[in-house]
Order: C-alpha cells, then structure tokens, then sequence
C-alpha cells in the first residue's frame, strides 16, 4: 500500500508533479479547443439561421457530420491528414520523410472543430429564446443590424445559452483524452507513460480518473456560478 | 484529385468492421438500458442506502472520460490476475471485447440513468394517485402507468446517447479491437489517404446513426398517435 502511494507523491521517484503538469495539458487544451469552437460553433449558427440557402446548408452539414462522426476518427483525420500534406510540402522543398503536425495545436482544432458542432447548436437554440421583439425595438432605435444583435441579442443570448455551453464543456474535457492517441502528453498519456513503467495500470488510470473527475467538478463549479451571475435580478419565465 | 475506384477499394474493407461495430454498441445498449432502469427504479424508493451508491456511480461515470474507464477496466484490473482467476472472472476480463462492452454497457448506464430517471419523475403525480385510487398495486402502476409514459418521455434524450454509444465505440479500437474506426486508422497509415478514408468511415457511421434516429422517430410517433405530426 505504502508503494502505491509513494508512486503518486510529488517527492522523488513520484509522478505527482508529472500528472500534475498533464492535467494542466488538458485543461490547456480543453480551454482553448472550446474557445476556438465557441468560434466555429457562432459561425455555424449564424450560418444556419441565416435565410440564405448555401450558408444555412453547410452550416448544418457540418453540424451533422461533426455529431455523427466518431471523434476520434476527427482527430485521425485532422491528423494524419494534416502531416500528410505537411510531408508533401515538406517534399517540394526537398525534405524526406514523414513531418508530423504539432499535437498540441493539431488537438486544440479538433476539439474546436468538432466542439464548434455542438455548440452551434446551442448558440441556435439560445438565440430563438431572445424575444423577437427586441430586434423590432433596436430597429426604432436606429441601430444597424450588426450592431442590434451585438449589443442587444448576443448579451441576452448568453444567459440562455449557459446551461448548455456547460453540457458542451464537460464533453470537452472528457474527449481531450483522445488527443493522447496523437502522442501529446496530457493527463491521459501521462498516465500511460506512468502505468507502462511501474506497471501499476490501476494505480494510474485511476489517478487519472480522480483528476478528470476533480478538473469537471471544478470547472463545473465555474459555469453554474456564471450562470447565477448571468441571471441575477432576473425572473425565468 | 479524389478518386472513386478507391473508395471501392477501401469501402469493403471498412464494412468488415461493421458486425464488430454493432455488436459493441448492440450488446452495450441493450445491458445499459437494462442497468439504467435498475438504477433509475431504485432511485425513486429515496432509501439512501441505495440512493447514495447509485449517485456516487453515475457521477463518477459521467465525469471521467470514457476512454479512462476502458483503461481501467482493461489493463488496470488486469494487474489483479490471480484474485480474478480465483474469483472465475478473469475469462471476462481477459478480453479485450468483454471489457469493451463491460465499460460501454456501465458508461451508458449512468447517463441513461439520469435520462430514465428524469422521465419518471416527469410523469405527472396525478396518474399515479389515480392508479392508487383504483387499487392498483405499486408494482402494476410502474408497468401500466409510468413506464409507459416515461419511456416516450425519454426517447429523444435516450435517442442522444444511443448516438453517442455509436461513437464510443470507436474507443474499442485503442484497446485493439478492429472496429470500424481502428481499420480506418490501419487504412490511413497503410495508404496515406485520410480524407477519402475519413469520407468513407465517416458515411457508414452517419447511416448507422441516421437509421437509429429513425427508427427512434417512428418509435416515438408510434406511441404517441393522438398528437398532431408536424
């Protein structure tokens, strides 16, 4: 018993300080993945609520594919097919040999992109729950139609969409381990490395398990305050 | 640029991964929804013997990441070879599709626990104090009253994590099953092509999924015949 936890301290011969840098990957990646779809996710709803067909037909293409499709086949191709076209410049300019793409950055895209999927949807989903009526009263304003929804909707929009931003958030978190199968070292691979060479795998992957469930409650935490915030002097209807 | 004798090439070899495929996401639905029910039934007596444990599970469950689980399950109880082989279970856990559908099944049976769970609560008080007006017994107004009604209530949110059992299933493939997903990879690798590969795979779980909606659609339509289709 005395040996499992010695493995886990931070003292020498302890991978504490290891799982602990990798946790702080994952949080990294998940973070700027979400930021990075919380982009995608607003340009694919305004794509889709846009009355012009070709904008509202790919923005829900996307929204099915990125749904439908296994996320790590995403990453697979986000992936491979990136270092595959890398390789192949790498060979114009006369390089040989297989040149791989930067996981981190690689990981941070498919998590936008195909976090950007589900939050399209919520962002969808929170605007129609924006009264119709506001965007008659900024047109008696004076206001042009960029600035009605910045300044009037989108403020108003995100008090709706909170709830499900933090649905879309746990997702995140939970699918930053796959990003390990392309080799970054977040707190998935840590624990990997760990169990592979101490070979105590339990003792590891449960490690893992208790850091991922600790950064979720945390976090959680974050958004449930956010939305207390965001409804404060509010009545929900 | 892209090719389509190609995807001739690699569609049936794809499509050998299929039965794998289904069978982790059949078997893992079917148990799930079994363990989900049990869960969510024991939840509503509000014994907290049974109600504390149960909590415990599916926090756990939906806050770690699914490829965790099978890591768990797979090689972390592998370390405990003798105790199972005394135990007679390590025929289970020795292989990689059991423990695959062992993880899949306990995954889903904690998000469907909640959806089930809120889709009994949902059943208006009022049925159920009627069925006890009748007479009814505790036991025939779960069969005849609330699960009727709770399953309808429950089959759009279900139909999102069947979806979401089809994806996991794709995780298999890290503990080396060769599902659809872990021939895909074998295909990149071997011929560099990962967009026609990503086309192909990607189709045949977009059909899958689609025919599973579907078919929860008709489902959902069929039990509920007196509302209008839109």
């Amino acid at each position: 018993m005395m040996d499992i936890v010695g493995l886990l301290t931070v003292g020498k011969g302890g991978w504490g300080v290891a799982l602990l840098i990798a946790s702080g990957v994952t949080l990294s990646l998940s973070v700027l993945g979400f930021l990075l779809g919380a982009l995608f996710g607003a340009v694919a709803a305004f794509g889709r609520l846009s009355q012009r067909r070709l904008p509202s037909w790919l923005a829900s293409t996307y929204g099915t594919v990125f749904r439908g499709v296994p996320d790590l086949l995403t990453i697979y191709l986000l992936y491979y097919g990136g270092s595959i076209a890398l390789t192949h410049i790498g060979k114009l300019m006369g390089g040989t040999g297989f040149i791989g793409l930067p996981a981190f950055a690689t990981g941070v895209f498919a998590i936008g992109i195909i976090s950007g999927a589900y939050q399209a949807e919520v962002y969808r989903g929170a605007y129609h729950a924006v009264d119709g009526g506001q965007l008659d009263a900024c047109k008696s304003l004076g206001l042009s139609g960029f600035q009605s929804h910045l300044l009037v909707v989108v403020p108003q929009l995100m008090r709706h969409a909170l709830p499900g931003l933090g649905n879309v958030w746990q997702l995140v978190l939970k699918d930053s381990a796959l990003i390990s199968v392309i080799g970054l070292v977040e707190l998935m691979r840590q624990a990997q490395i760990g169990a592979g060479s101490t070979r105590e795998p339990f003792v590891f992957y449960l490690a893992a398990a208790a850091l991922y469930f600790l950064i979720a409650a945390a976090t959680g935490t974050v958004f449930r305050y956010g939305e207390a915030r965001a409804w404060r002097g509010m009545v929900r209807t | 640029m892209i090719d389509i004798a190609f995807f001739f090439e690699i569609i049936p070899a794809l499509l050998a991964g299929l039965p794998l495929t289904l069978q982790l996401a059949g078997s893992s639905i079917v148990i799930g929804f079994v363990l989900a029910l049990m869960l969510a039934l024991a939840q509503q007596g509000n014994h907290r013997i049974l109600v504390w444990p149960i909590r415990t599970f599916v926090a756990v469950f939906r806050g770690t990441p699914l490829l965790v689980q099978m890591f768990l399950i797979y090689y972390g109880l592998g370390q405990f070879r003798p105790s199972l082989q005394a135990m007679g279970l390590w025929w289970l856990f020795r292989e990689p599709y059991w423990c695959a559908i062992f993880a899949l099944s306990l995954n889903t049976a904690a998000y469907g626990s909640e959806i089930l769970r809120g889709a009994i609560q949902g059943v208006p008080r009022g049925l159920v104090e009627t069925a006890t007006a009748f007479g009814m017994s505790r036991l025939l107004t779960l069969r005849l009253v609330v699960l009727p009604l709770a399953f309808r209530q429950a089959i759009p949110g279900y139909s999102n994590e069947i979806i979401l059992m089809v994806k996991g299933t794709s995780l298999a493939s890290i503990i080396t099953l060769m599902e659809v997903t872990g021939i895909a990879q074998g295909l990149i690798s071997q011929t560099y092509r990962a967009v026609e590969v990503f086309v192909a795979a990607g189709a045949i779980y977009l059909t899958l999924n689609f025919t599973m909606i579907s078919a929860l659609n008709a489902l959902e339509a069929w039990l509920t015949p007196y509302r209008v289709r839109a």
